[in-house]
């Protein structure tokens, strides 16, 4: 992606359409949508998981960049996938 | 999103998309759940079997409740409600409410006859997730002859508005055949004025009813293509105007020579059990000369694990040639048993569809007659008790 369309200030909450759980059979997180399922990797996943329509993408990736000190900068890691997951229509900003 | 575990778009395939690891397999993650096979409509496509009114016995609630409860266990993460009209059982409710509070995503999949404003709301606040309403065409008439039903257009319309009012997601299925494909314009555009979410323009496939149809339902393949080109140009003009709406349009196999991977492989992501209780790997299952275990008497981990009917045609050992020796066997893994078995006689030979097929000339014909018939709404069998009870005594 060569521009993100959105800033981190911005809100994000799962599209209506999609309800996101933990999937014990899968181990790991799904978003499920009619008669369909998307199965999200461990990163995909931690992500998804702190969008609840109140923390802002800036607040997640100060989340996950303190859990996961030890990676590094992971916070374009987490604007691609953001910027992937509304492209999917998985979310809204 | 594909075709669904609808009755009334005969095979379904899962859809999986991937977000960065494997894809897991040999789980039940579709459990479809045929509640009834009773109807008030009367498609003369409906994958029902041919002699359903042969099995008048349906499961008791506590008997579904425990299936769906050994379906989460096994892995089992959709549930459709179908049937028959899923509607007709007096229990649905409760069958949505313990669905829904083991962690199913779940979907009623209806024709919307007998569906009102009140129930909808109920079945919401009971944790229904989503709502499939089925059409026969875009068109008054043309619907109400197919579902034999002089009410049901309006009906559904109604309760499509209702369905997006109450905030639930929507899918609109429309079968389609050479009665309606020619409309396919309307029907895309009906689909968008009614804000469907998804819309499946499954191309009728030809089991159960649909077979016995099969002549006054196969498109030709210039209508075909015209739909389908017809659906691409909406597909593009529809996202240039930003609207959300999929539209998926499913090809019917006869006009393919490759055939599909049928069920995603038998037995490894879908279950089906019957209203009467039998656990299929598909729900065209039924017909095949095989013995399926009841949920009434076995349990479904023994059923989905051990049973020789969901063991049959798992891996490659039963094929025969063309498909033994094919580099394509692991992707479509020698197409559709029941499509063998109805057209050849025996479900271990190759799916006719396929080119290298010694039967595929079976296929060529019925292309063929495609050209020649003309429409005629009289020579349709109708899905109904009287023509299912004059077709099992043979």
């Amino acid at each position: 992606m060569s521009e993100l369309s959105f800033d981190a200030t911005q809100i994000p909450t799962i599209n209506k359409m999609f309800r996101f759980q933990w999937e014990k059979a899968q181990d790991c997180y799904v978003l499920l949508y009619p008669e369909g399922m998307i199965q999200l990797n461990g990163p995909a996943g931690e992500i998804m998981a702190l969008v609840d329509g109140e923390r802002s993408v800036k607040q997640i990736i100060e989340e996950l960049q303190a859990k996961f000190s030890d990676a590094g900068d992971i916070s374009g890691d987490i604007l691609a996938f953001i910027g992937e997951a509304h492209g999917q229509q998985w979310i809204t900003l | 999103m594909a075709s669904n575990g609808s009755p009334c778009s005969a095979h379904p395939q899962l859809p999986i998309a991937e977000y960065g690891i494997e894809k897991p397999h040999g789980r039940p993650l579709w459990l479809l759940a045929e509640l009834t096979y009773k109807c008030p409509l009367q498609c003369p496509y409906c994958s029902n079997p041919l002699d359903f009114a042969d099995f008048g016995s349906e499961l008791t609630t506590q008997q579904w409740l425990d299936v769906f409860a050994q379906g989460r266990e096994l892995g089992a993460v959709q549930l459709g409600f179908s049937g028959g009209e899923p509607l007709v059982r007096q229990d649905l409710i409760e069958l949505i409410g313990g669905a829904h509070e083991m962690g199913y995503y779940t979907n009623l999949i209806t024709s919307g006859v007998g569906l009102n404003e009140r129930k909808m709301a109920e079945f919401h606040k009971a944790g229904l997730d989503h709502i499939q309403v089925s059409f026969q065409a875009s068109d008054e008439s043309v619907n109400n002859m197919l579902a034999g039903s002089k009410k049901a257009f309006a009906q559904k319309l109604k309760m499509a508005r209702e369905v997006k009012a109450q905030g639930y997601p929507m899918v609109l299925n429309f079968v389609t055949h050479r009665h309606n494909i020619d409309r396919i314009d309307r029907i895309i555009e009906l689909c968008v004025e009614l804000e469907a979410d998804y819309v499946e323009l499954a191309t009728c496939q030809y089991y159960g009813w649909a077979f016995e149809n099969v002549e006054q339902l196969l498109p030709t393949r210039a209508q075909l293509e015209r739909a389908e080109a017809v659906t691409n140009e909406y597909r593009g003009k529809l996202a240039a105007e930003g609207n959300p709406i999929k539209l998926i349009f499913v090809t019917p196999d006869y006009y393919e020579e490759r055939p599909k991977g049928c069920m995603n492989g038998w037995g490894q992501v879908f279950l089906t059990v019957t209203p009467d209780g039998k656990a299929l790997p598909c729900h065209s299952a039924r017909m095949l000369p095989i013995e399926f275990p009841n949920v009434a008497e076995t349990s479904l981990e023994e059923i989905w694990s051990k049973s020789p009917g969901f063991n049959y045609f798992r891996g490659d050992d039963w094929m025969k040639e063309p498909c033994r020796s094919c580099d394509e066997k692991d992707k479509d893994f020698g197409g559709c048993h029941c499509q063998a078995y109805m057209m050849t006689g025996d479900m271990h030979n190759a799916d006719p569809v396929c080119g290298k097929s010694q039967h595929h000339g079976l296929i060529v014909d019925a292309r063929d007659r495609a050209e020649q018939v003309i429409n005629n709404s009289e020579d349709f069998l109708f899905r109904n008790e009287r023509n299912s009870r004059i077709i099992a005594k043979g």
